[in-house]
C-alpha cells in the first residue's frame, strides 16, 4: 500500500498550480468579482489546452488518459485558486459534448434545483423551462433556480468535494499567514493561544478531508464519495468562517478576499442534493 | 495514490485470518475489568499464543503496514487487545531495543515478547502529566544503587507489573527537559506502594504509586544519566503512529452495531438520529483513510511517524467521544443503566481528549510544529 501522491501526480499538482497562478491570478480574480456573470474564454480554453477537460480522456480520443486521482489533484488546486466557472459540468461533458474538452464550449448542467453560469455557457444539460435568475450570494457564480430537481452524479459531487478541499487548504495558509504578521498587544497573534488553536483546527479539518477526498478518488465507492464531500465540506466551509474569524475586522471587508472562500465554499456545499443526502446514503449503507 | 497490497501483505493478512478462526475459539472466557490478576494471566496467555504462532514481535519488526494489517484483522476477528502487555510490547520494550545496551535487551525484551513479564508506565505525576518535563521524582546515586524517592499517577497495570519504565530526576539543577533519567525499575523492590485508583467509570484502571527510598540498580538504566528525555521521546513517537489503529475498525464495528439496535427499536426512523449515524460513518471511514495514509508515510520514512500522529488522535479523540453520545440517543433512557452495553465505553472515551497529552496540547504541538506559528506562552 503506497497511499501517497506519486512523483508524476506531484508533478502534476504542482504543474497545475503554476498555471493557475500565472492565468488566475489575485489581480483576475479581482477583475472577475467587478465583472460578475462575464465568463473569461480565453481562460477557459487555455485551461482547455492545459488538458484540464479532457484530463480522463483516453489519448486516442485526444484525452490526457489519466484517471479520478488526477482528476482530483486537478479541482483541488482549482479551489485553492478561487477559479470561476462550470468547471466539473464541463469536466463531465468532455467526449460526450463537442468542444467541451478542448474548453471551447463552456457546458453547464442542472444540479438539484440549481444552475449555475446559465447565461454563459453554450451548452446546458438538463431540464431548464421555468429557470428562475437568483442574485447570487456568491459574486463569482451566477445562479438561476429551476423547478423539477436532478438527482446527483457521484463524480460531481467529488470532483466538488475535491474543490472544497482547495478551498480548506487555501483559507488554512492564509489565516497561518496572517497570524505570523499580524500584531496586537505587541506581539504577532498567532502567539496567542485562542489563534493557535483556531489554525490547529484549520489544518486538522483539512487533513482528514484529504485523505478521505483522494481515497474516494482512489476507490469510486458511493460511500467514500459521500464521506468525502462530508469532511470536505466542513473542511472548506468552517475553515472559511475561521480563518474570516482569525483577519478580525479585515476579514469583514469586501477588499479581503475570505468572504470570497466563504461564499463559495456554501455555494458548493449544496450541490448534489447537500450534506443530507450524503449522510442517507452513508447511512443506509450501514444498514446494509 | 495506490489502496492495494501487496502479495506478501495479501498473503500474510490470510495466514493470519486463518489462524485467528482457529484459536479464538479455544481461548478461555474474559476475565471481568475489576479482576487484575485474572486480566494479567489472560493477557499474557495471548501473548503467548501470538509469540508461538511467531507474530509476537509484529510491534517491533514488522513494517508499518504489516502491522496495520495485524491490527485491522485481529479487532475484525474480536481477537483480545494487547491489555497489560501495552507498556512492555509498545512503550518499554522498543525503547530498550533501541536504546539499550546488548545485555539489557536479553534481559527484558525475551520475556515481554514470551508473554512472561509485564509492565508499567511510570511516567506522569500528580504536578507532571501533560508537563511531563516537570516531573520531580528524585533519584540519588548510592554506590551501584540510585536512591529513588517520589510518586507516579495514572499508572496502569501497576498492581500486577513486574516491571516500570520509570522516568526519575536525577539532577534537580539542569533544565526540565534535561536530568531526567530513564531507569527499569522492579515493582518487588522494597519502598513501593501501590494504592489503585477508581476512575469516573466506576473502575481501578490505574493506580497511585509512592516510592520511598527505593533502590534501583544502576545497570538498570536505560540511556545516559540525564538523557532520559530523549530516549522517551524516541517511543512516545513510535507508540503514535498505529496507537488506535484497531480502535478505528472497532469504532466502525460499534456502528454497525448501532444501526442495527437502532433499526430493532424504532429509533431509525428519526431523520436526525439516522443522519447523525450517517454522518459517523463518514467520520470514521475518513479516519481509517488518514490511519492508511498516516502508515505509508511512516513506511517511505523508514518507519517514523510523522506529524500525521496529532492530527489523528486530536481528530479520532473527539470522534470517539461522539459515537458514544450518539450510542446514548440510539438507547434512549437505557442509556443510563451500566449494564447495558455501550454505556461504559461511553464513560471511558471521556479519557481520550486529555491522555497522552490533552487536546489543548495537541492542538498546541500543531500549531507551533506543522504550521509553524511562533511559540506562545
Amino acid at each position: 500500500m503506497r497511499f501517497q501522491l506519486s512523483e508524476d501526480q506531484q508533478a502534476l499538482q504542482a504543474g497545475v498550480r503554476r498555471l493557475l497562478d500565472r492565468r488566475f491570478d489575485r489581480e483576475a480574480l479581482r477583475a472577475a468579482v467587478g465583472a460578475p456573470g462575464r465568463l473569461d474564454r480565453a481562460l477557459w480554453r487555455s485551461l482547455g489546452e492545459a488538458g484540464f477537460f479532457a484530463l480522463r480522456l483516453p489519448e486516442p480520443d485526444g484525452g490526457v488518459g489519466l484517471g479520478l486521482p488526477e482528476a482530483a489533484l486537478l479541482f483541488e488546486e482549482a479551489g485553492r485558486a478561487l477559479l470561476p466557472g462550470p468547471l466539473v459540468a464541463t469536466h463531465l461533458a468532455a467526449g460526450r459534448v463537442p468542444g467541451a474538452a478542448t474548453g471551447e464550449t463552456v457546458v453547464t448542467a442542472v444540479d438539484g434545483q440549481l444552475v449555475e453560469w446559465l447565461e454563459a455557457a453554450d451548452v446546458v444539460l438538463g431540464e431548464t423551462v421555468g429557470a428562475v435568475a437568483m442574485r447570487s450570494v456568491d459574486p463569482l457564480t451566477p445562479l438561476h433556480r429551476v423547478p423539477g430537481t436532478t438527482p446527483a452524479d457521484p463524480l460531481a459531487v467529488l470532483l466538488t468535494a475535491a474543490e472544497q478541499l482547495g478551498t480548506a487548504a487555501r483559507v488554512c495558509e492564509l489565516a497561518v499567514q496572517h497570524a505570523r504578521t499580524r500584531e496586537q498587544f505587541g506581539r504577532p497573534i498567532g502567539t496567542f493561544q485562542a489563534v493557535q488553536h483556531l489554525c490547529a483546527d484549520l489544518l486538522v479539518r483539512t487533513e482528514i478531508a484529504r485523505t478521505a477526498v483522494y481515497a474516494a478518488a482512489v476507490t469510486a465507492d458511493g460511500a467514500d464519495i459521500a464521506a468525502a464531500r462530508l469532511l470536505a465540506d466542513e473542511a472548506a466551509v468552517r475553515g472559511a468562517r475561521d480563518c474570516l474569524q482569525v483577519h478580525g475586522g479585515m476579514g469583514f471587508t469586501w477588499e479581503a478576499d475570505v468572504h470570497l472562500h466563504l461564499k463559495r465554499a456554501w455555494l458548493r456545499a449544496a450541490r448534489g442534493g447537500g450534506g443530507t443526502q450524503s449522510e442517507e446514503l452513508l447511512a443506509a449503507r450501514l444498514a446494509a | 495514490m495506490d489502496l492495494s497490497y501487496t502479495a506478501a501483505e495479501e498473503d500474510f493478512r490470510a495466514r493470519l485470518r486463518e489462524w485467528l478462526a482457529k484459536v479464538l475459539p479455544t481461548l478461555p472466557d474474559r476475565p471481568s475489568p475489576d479482576d487484575w490478576p485474572g486480566r494479567r494471566a489472560y493477557d499474557l496467555g495471548w501473548q503467548r499464543m501470538l509469540h508461538d504462532a511467531g507474530y509476537a514481535d509484529v510491534h517491533w519488526d514488522a513494517s508499518p503496514t504489516t502491522r496495520l494489517i495485524f491490527l485491522e484483522e485481529t479487532e475484525r476477528a474480536g481477537a483480545p487487545y494487547v491489555g497489560a502487555n501495552f507498556v512492555g510490547l509498545l512503550h518499554a520494550g522498543p525503547t530498550i531495543a533501541a536504546e539499550g545496551t546488548a545485555e539489557q535487551r536479553a534481559r527484558w525484551l525475551p520475556p515481554v515478547l514470551r508473554g512472561e513479564e509485564v509492565w508499567c508506565q511510570g511516567f506522569s505525576e500528580p504536578d507532571a502529566g501533560s508537563d511531563l518535563a516537570a516531573l520531580r521524582t528524585r533519584a540519588r546515586r548510592d554506590g551501584d544503587d540510585y536512591v529513588v524517592s517520589g510518586s507516579k499517577i495514572w499508572t496502569s497495570h501497576a498492581e500486577v507489573a513486574d516491571w516500570c519504565e520509570l522516568l526519575v530526576r536525577t539532577d534537580p539543577d539542569a533544565p526540565r527537559h534535561r536530568g531526567i533519567t530513564w531507569l527499569a525499575m522492579p515493582m518487588d523492590a522494597p519502598g513501593i506502594t501501590v494504592r489503585p485508583l477508581r476512575t469516573l467509570a466506576g473502575s481501578a484502571e490505574f493506580a497511585e504509586v509512592f516510592l520511598d527510598e527505593v533502590r534501583v540498580p544502576v545497570a538498570n538504566r536505560v540511556g545516559a544519566e540525564n538523557d532520559g528525555w530523549r530516549v522517551t521521546m524516541v517511543t512516545l513517537s513510535f507508540e503514535r503512529g498505529t496507537a488506535f489503529v484497531g480502535e478505528v475498525v472497532a469504532c466502525r464495528r460499534v456502528l454497525r452495531e448501532l444501526a442495527r439496535a437502532a433499526r430493532e427499536n424504532g429509533r431509525w426512523d428519526d431523520p436526525v438520529l439516522r443522519r447523525r449515524l450517517g454522518r459517523l460513518e463518514g467520520e470514521f471511514r475518513a479516519l481509517w483513510r488518514l490511519t492508511q495514509w498516516n502508515v505509508s508515510v511512516a513506511e517511505a520514512g523508514g518507519g517514523v511517524p510523522g506529524t500525521g500522529a496529532s492530527v489523528f488522535k486530536l481528530r479520532y479523540s473527539h470522534a470517539r467521544q461522539e459515537l458514544y453520545d450518539a450510542a446514548a440517543d440510539v438507547l434512549g433512557p437505557d442509556c443510563l443503566d451500566l449494564d447495558r452495553p455501550w454505556v461504559l465505553d461511553r464513560l471511558s472515551s471521556l479519557s481520550y481528549t486529555i491522555a497522552a497529552g490533552t487536546s489543548q496540547i495537541q492542538r498546541t504541538i500543531v500549531a507551533e510544529r506543522v504550521l509553524g506559528l511562533p511559540r506562545g506562552r
